[in-house]
């Protein structure tokens, strides 16, 4: 399914709402009555890519099922900093047990209403990637293998974010964290290792898998949109910048989302039943560069004693990414 | 192994004085059929409408939930979700899910897969939901050693869940019954624990009661708390200093009430099903008894066998058999050992290092008591599978009676072999210094 | 339900926590100067009536031009669109055809027959405007809508000064002129035409006007020395021009030298092109980059078969010929004569090289001080004295419709203020929204939007309109390339990427609220807002 770019209109669907769009054709994001899934008062950091994420897929998950949507959450930055007795953030029905095993509750949870013939009532489970990619990782591939009806998103942060930021199976190479240490011949995470669970996901077969950005909202939007149509286990990963661990500002969040599909780290894709069936594509090519600097975490490859070569080795990276999935395209309209 | 016998107990587990045996209560003819304790289970469990059945196999659980395995394909147990999980902390996952949806949710397991789901068990505990358990007991490895005892429960001891022994398959059929009531009328998880191999695959006479009694015992689940899109609540809340020993105190306090509603559930089902099962704890012949046995599990009917031996012998000999673990029924377990001068306590699984679990909690029931009983001995028994035979606890009740026992006794240990162990290990050179000193310091009887 | 102590909580709770404690930033809301009004010389506000026209609001976008400026269709025909040179979207790729729309909204108005209202209350003070150039038709039409009666008096037959008289009818036809100008004769204005002012401060006495606002523009031909034969056919350009407005249009012959390099250069070139000269040159003496007239009116003319002679002067002029020296231009870039000559055919040579004022209507009227050939005035373009203003050509200003039309309102406004004893308050200038400001990300790729040119063969022999006008479709899309430059546009960004759902949506036309209750100050809004609508200002602690 491709994401319907709404063409010109100023801004098109680039932002927003735009109000030269008909209200159907704003984000859900637009609408004054969005269900703020994830409301005010929360205690996560000031500009985080997770809070951010969350309340996106949420509220466009809750007007997808006209808000018959159970959460599940792994624990993680977006369970403390939701739930922190006596207050809630979440305006939904959510449980939180435990960090490894989201998937594995909220087939319990989908179990329930298919027992109880609640089939309006839709299940969806969410956690960091720690929670998804490393721990959780054997409930979510028995859910995905069960093909049980559940959506499950990732919210990824590239790191253990809550407990202090240290590296995950999701955490990129060269990258500081506080267990892969700036320091030493090969400073940050090392290259050659680390995961790719969406691709993982897209090998189980199951209906549907996609990635996604807190950047590109629209395209969130639809995937969410998409997968809710659809029964079965379903896998959607948003990449949402975390100022804290990445050492970058507060205001940056989106910009780096942005960036980061648009050098070509972070591929922007979908795939039903194991076949990728679109890409987004870059818009503004950059080099990786424009992405890693504006990041502490990357700091140690700039700065007095830079490290051009590990810097190359990161756009061969990205260079990888966009020949493998297509990702500029010479008609790229908008 | 454990024929019907008359069992001197009450259904409130307190020790009546004066009552000795009950026989059954109505006068209905239930329909005895001879079953694998497994296959018992699984159709009782099946008769209390789990609405979500999820498993992961080991041994020596397997038959059960393949049993209920077929009975949910087969349609004979709808509505039901049987899931298969690809572990068992998934199972317990997957029930915490099911139940917090208000879902009816039911798993087994043993050992490994115990604590494999360690963490969600606490956790269903934790958050308060009536899930319901079959733990066929099983060693722990390493070394991996499939058979019987019981450090898998017992390392769950602290978990917040209820933990009821199984005597028999019966009994086990029986409890698995009330613990759907007790969880949901507590909102507290029940964990039934029979034996593995001794209670799951032996067949007996058992009788599986009709769906319709049970339905008349057991209604339908109305959950406390429920994931509800009509009415929506943030359950699993992060708690800090500022509660959480208030949530602990309330945990404890659950535990307390169930100290009182055991015996009434196991009263009414006496008063449904004709029959006495469950409850905190039974006595046997324990009236004038001078020496009294506790333990728990399948090796009571061995236990009782051997005291009725022992009695026609004129050894004042009687036996506590303790079903609620969890609650620990101290004031009942202090009101049954009362007037014992001495106490052997059987335990098939034991914490290192210092000795009993269930003699700890024993113990420490009776510290208060005015008349203490003058002895107490620990005997760790039947480890690992290791037949517990009619021949060694005569010989241990024997020596007991004759205070010639250790306080911690490990029934029928090969000393031979350990003492031949412990003396190579001591020749061999070691790492450092100090294990290699301290081996050398060692006894025989594994004491400094 | 009962709901466990601690474990299980009431939704949307944490609204209690109120986060915007850990703000050390405030972000807030403002309404920047987008560059594009703030070169406007007219001081329209073009980012707000670009804003209606991009949802299709074209009365209100009329409208808006309107409060500053009474001649759209004029200014999408002959404004010079400092604002496009300005416009902060040429860095992203073409600035905004602003011109274009401008002019569609006007043709718009002219075609549904819009009109202005005079709502306000009459004043009873009479103001007499000196000239019906844009200077004083734009300075009648605000000082009727400020309830001020109002006689235009221009010594010419019609309305228009050198819109009529100088700019030629392929740039600007004359039903577009008439149709303005009747708009604002319609409003109420006493239009006395063949009437010349000789003495300002006699006129103001005489016939008991109020005040009185000059603007005659500057209309007389500057002369050169050129060496020429007896012979020789010597004329300035704004009489060639002003020619064409006559029954008997001016004989040029068929081989024109025109000397100069401005725009009215260009104009003289091309109208006698469309006269019949078949090979109109232009003569300059510096050389293509160093002509004053616009990139486009030079493009213009070489296709339509003007030839361009650059860096080369007039040195003498004869009956058919002329004679031009070259030159080169020396390290400064000044042209420096080389003394070498060639001969041109020529049968008449226009001087285009300039336009001085006649300013007989301020001789002798004390207090008015005159410089440089043009009349001075202080800010609120009132001269030394009291009670006459003066705008136009006639100031010491750029020479242009739109300078011309500013003047008009700015005098106008402060002629208002000066019947009522007050001060005319400028309203303060905001800040600029530079590029830097915005987030051109999220502006889609959108080509600007050309109007559609008359081919060549037909512009060289006929007057109609060189360049026509873009259709409602085209003038939408163009609308739509503005970037709002520090403005808010309503798209809903700041709404959508507040993690914090500390932004209040007010619904259409209301904009957003910023509750600082919950806004931790991360900034997200102000970076992620495209138009730069929202600035940081540090948290009052
Ligand atoms: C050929 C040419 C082309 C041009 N093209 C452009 C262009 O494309 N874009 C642009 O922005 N600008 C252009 N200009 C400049 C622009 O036309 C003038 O800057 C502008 O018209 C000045 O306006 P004004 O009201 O001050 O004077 P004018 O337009 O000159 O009007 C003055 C009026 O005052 C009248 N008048 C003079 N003296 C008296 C008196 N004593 N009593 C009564 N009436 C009097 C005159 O008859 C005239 O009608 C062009 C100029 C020329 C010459
Ligand atoms: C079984 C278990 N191991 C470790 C932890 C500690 N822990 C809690 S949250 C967390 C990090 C979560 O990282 P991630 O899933 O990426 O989510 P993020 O906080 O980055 O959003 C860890 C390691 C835990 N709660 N449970
Ligand atoms: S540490 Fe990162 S993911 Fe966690 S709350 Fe802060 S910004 Fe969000
Ligand atoms: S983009 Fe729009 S607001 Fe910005 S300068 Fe251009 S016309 Fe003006
Ligand atoms: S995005 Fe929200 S929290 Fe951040 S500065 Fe703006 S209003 Fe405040
Ligand atoms: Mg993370």
């Amino acid at each position: 399914m491709a994401v319907q770019q709404i063409k010109f209109y100023q801004t098109g669907s680039f932002v927003v709402g735009n109000r030269l769009l008909s209200p159907e054709q704003r984000a859900v994001q637009a609408d004054p009555g969005r269900a703020n899934a994830l409301t005010c008062g929360h205690r996560a950091c000031q500009g985080c890519g997770e809070a951010l994420g969350a309340r996106y897929v949420v509220d466009t998950a809750l007007r997808a099922a006209s808000n018959k949507v159970i959460a599940v959450n792994a624990t993680g930055c977006l369970e403390v900093f939701s739930t922190p007795y006596p207050e809630t953030s979440w305006q939904l029905p959510w449980l939180h047990s435990l960090f490894g095993n989201a998937a594995a509750v909220a087939t319990g949870v989908a179990a329930a209403q298919r027992v109880k013939h609640r089939d309006d009532v839709r299940v969806l489970a969410q956690g960091g990637d720690g929670g998804t990619v490393d721990i959780g990782f054997a409930c979510l591939s028995g859910m995905f293998e069960r093909n049980d009806d559940v959506l499950y998103v990732c919210y990824d942060n590239e790191a253990y974010m809550n407990t202090g930021v240290q590296r995950s199976g999701a955490t990129p190479p060269a990258a500081r964290t506080a267990t892969t240490q700036a320091v030493g011949s090969d400073p940050g995470n090392l290259f050659g290792q680390g995961k790719n669970v969406p691709l993982i996901a897209l090998a189980h077969e199951i209906p549907y898998v996609a990635t996604a950005t807190v950047a590109e909202l629209r395209d969130l939007e639809a995937k969410v949109q998409y997968a809710m149509s659809l029964r079965g286990a379903r896998y959607l990963h948003v990449l949402v910048p975390c100022p804290l661990g990445w050492g970058s500002d507060s205001s940056e969040t989106i910009r780096l989302a942005r960036l980061a599909k648009e050098s070509g780290l972070f591929p922007v894709f979908e795939a039903e039943r194991g076949e990728i069936t679109g890409v987004s594509k870059i818009r503004r090519q950059v080099p990786v560069e424009e992405y890693l600097q504006p990041q502490r975490r990357y700091a140690h490859l700039f700065g007095p004693s830079p490290r051009p070569e590990v810097v190359a080795r990161l756009q061969a990276r990205a260079d990888r990414n966009i020949e493998r999935f297509g990702l500029i395209d010479d008609e790229v309209d908008n | 192994m454990s024929e019907q016998r008359e069992l001197e107990r009450s259904p409130n587990g307190r020790v009546e004085p004066g009552e000795h045996t009950r026989g059954p209560a109505a006068p209905r003819q239930p329909l005895y059929r001879q079953l694998e304790g497994s296959r018992g289970v699984a159709e009782a469990v099946a008769r209390c409408r789990p609405e979500v059945v999820c498993a992961y196999p080991i041994s020596p659980q397997t038959h059960i939930v393949e049993a209920l395995s077929a009975l949910v394909k087969s349609g004979e147990l709808t509505p039901c979700e049987f899931i298969n999980v690809e572990s068992e902390f998934g199972a317990m996952s997957v029930a915490i899910g099911a139940s917090a949806a208000g879902a009816r949710a039911y798993t087994a397991t043993a050992s490994q897969g115990l604590l494999y789901m360690a963490e969600a068990v606490y956790n269903a505990a934790g958050l308060g939901l009536p899930i319901v358990m079959t733990v066929a007991n099983r060693a722990i490895g390493a070394p991996i050693n499939i058979w019987n005892d019981h450090s898998d429960s017992m390392s769950q001891r602290d978990s917040g869940w209820i933990q009821l022994y199984a005597e028999d398959n019966q009994e086990a059929l029986d409890l698995h019954i009330q613990a759907f009531r007790l969880a949901e009328e507590l909102s507290v998880p029940v964990m039934v624990c029979m034996d593995g191999f001794v209670l799951t695959h032996a067949y007996e006479r058992l009788t599986v009661p009709s769906q319709q009694d049970v339905d008349a015992f057991l209604p339908p689940y109305t959950p406390r708390q429920v994931l509800d899109p009509a009415d929506p609540v943030s359950i699993g809340a992060m708690v800090g200093p500022e509660a959480f020993t208030e949530v602990r105190y309330l945990a404890h306090v659950k535990q307390l009430q169930a100290e009182r509603a055991i015996p009434q559930v196991a009263e009414d089902f006496a008063a449904a099903f004709g029959r006495d099962s469950g409850g905190l704890l039974h006595t046997y012949r324990c009236d004038d008894a001078e020496t009294i046995v506790v333990a728990l599990g399948s090796v009571l009917g061995t236990i009782k066998d051997t005291a009725d031996d022992l009695r026609e012998e004129g050894m004042r000999i009687g036996v506590v058999g303790l079903t609620s673990f969890r609650p620990f029924p101290a004031d009942a377990i202090r009101a049954a050992l009362s007037a014992a001068r001495r106490v052997v306590i059987v335990e098939r699984a034991f914490s290192t290092g210092i000795g009993g679990i269930v003699s700890a909690d024993v113990w420490n029931a009776t510290s208060g008591l005015r008349q203490r009983p003058a002895h107490g001995y620990t005997v760790i028994a039947g480890l690992g599978g290791r037949p517990i035979t009619k021949a060694s606890l005569r010989r241990l009740f024997v020596d007991a009676v004759a205070d010639r026992l250790e306080p911690l006794t490990f029934l029928d240990l090969d000393r031979d072999l350990v003492d031949r162990e412990l003396r190579r290990m001591g020749e061999r050179r070691r790492s450092g210094p100090t294990a290699e000193n301290l081996l050398r310091d060692i006894d025989g009887r594994g004491r400094l | 339900m009962e709901k466990p102590f601690a474990i299980t909580l009431d939704v949307g709770s944490s609204r209690a926590n109120k986060t915007g404690a850990w703000r050390t930033q405030r972000p807030v809301y403002t309404d920047l100067l987008p560059p594009c009004s703030d070169a406007c010389p007219a001081g329209e506000q073009v980012q707000q009536w670009l804003y209606h026209a991009e949802e299709g609001g074209y009365e209100r976008a009329w409208r808006q031009i309107m409060s500053d400026n009474p001649f759209p269709a004029i200014m999408g025909r002959v404004c010079y669109r400092p604002c496009e040179t300005a416009c902060n979207r040429g860095r992203l790729d073409e600035a905004v055809g602003i011109n274009s729309v401008e002019r569609f909204l006007g043709d718009e108005a002219i075609r549904q027959g819009w009109t202005v209202p005079v709502e306000a209350a009459s004043s009873g003070r009479h103001v007499l405007v000196v000239g019906a150039g844009p200077a004083g038709l734009a300075a009648a039409y605000h000082l009727r809508l400020l309830g001020h009666r109002v006689t235009v008096r221009d010594s010419g037959s019609k309305p228009g000064g050198m819109m009529r008289y100088g700019i030629p009818v392929y740039r600007l036809p004359r039903d577009v002129l008439d149709a303005e100008i009747q708009r604002i004769v319609d409003m109420g204005v006493t239009l006395e035409l063949g009437t010349t002012v000789r003495d300002a401060a006699e006129a103001m006495a005489a016939d008991g006007f109020d005040a009185v606002f000059l603007a005659v523009g500057a209309h007389i031909g500057q002369r050169t020395y050129i060496p020429a034969g007896d012979s020789a056919r010597i004329m300035d350009a704004v009489s060639v021009l002003r020619g064409m407005e006559d029954e008997d249009l001016p004989l040029l012959g068929r081989r024109v030298a025109v000397y100069g390099g401005g725009n009215t250069a260009l104009d003289v070139a091309r109208t006698a092109k469309r006269l019949g000269a078949t090979d109109p040159i232009v003569v300059y003496r510096r050389s293509r980059e160093r002509m004053p007239a616009h990139d486009f009116e030079v493009a213009e003319a070489i296709e339509e078969g003007v030839r361009m002679n650059w860096l080369s002067t007039v040195a003498h002029a004869d009956a058919g010929t002329i004679t031009v020296e070259r030159m080169e231009l020396d390290e400064s870039g000044y042209p420096q004569p080389t003394g070498e000559f060639d001969e041109l055919g020529a049968d008449a040579l226009v001087l285009a090289i300039g336009q001085v004022s006649d300013l007989s209507v301020v001789d002798g009227v004390p207090g008015v001080h005159v410089a440089d050939a043009v009349v001075e005035v202080d800010r609120t373009m009132m001269t030394g004295h009291q009670g006459i203003f003066a705008g136009g050509d006639m100031v010491p200003a750029e020479r242009t419709v739109t300078t011309a039309v500013g003047h008009g309102k700015l005098a106008a406004r402060n002629i208002d203020a000066w019947l009522r004893h007050r001060r005319y308050a400028e309203p303060d200038r905001a800040e600029l929204a530079d590029y830097d400001r915005l987030n051109p990300w999220y502006f889609s790729d959108a080509p600007k939007q050309h109007r559609p040119r008359l081919d060549a063969a037909r512009r060289a022999s006929t007057f109609d309109e060189v360049v026509s006008g873009l259709d409602e479709s085209t003038a939408l899309f163009e609308a739509r390339r503005c970037m709002s430059c520090g403005n808010c546009f309503e798209c809903d960004n700041c709404y959508g990427v507040c993690p914090d759902n500390a932004i209040r949506k007010l619904g259409p036309g209301q904009r957003y609220e910023i509750d600082y209750d919950y806004c931790k100050g991360c900034n997200l809004c102000v970076a992620e807002c495209p138009a730069g609508a929202i600035s940081v200002l540090p948290e009052r602690s």
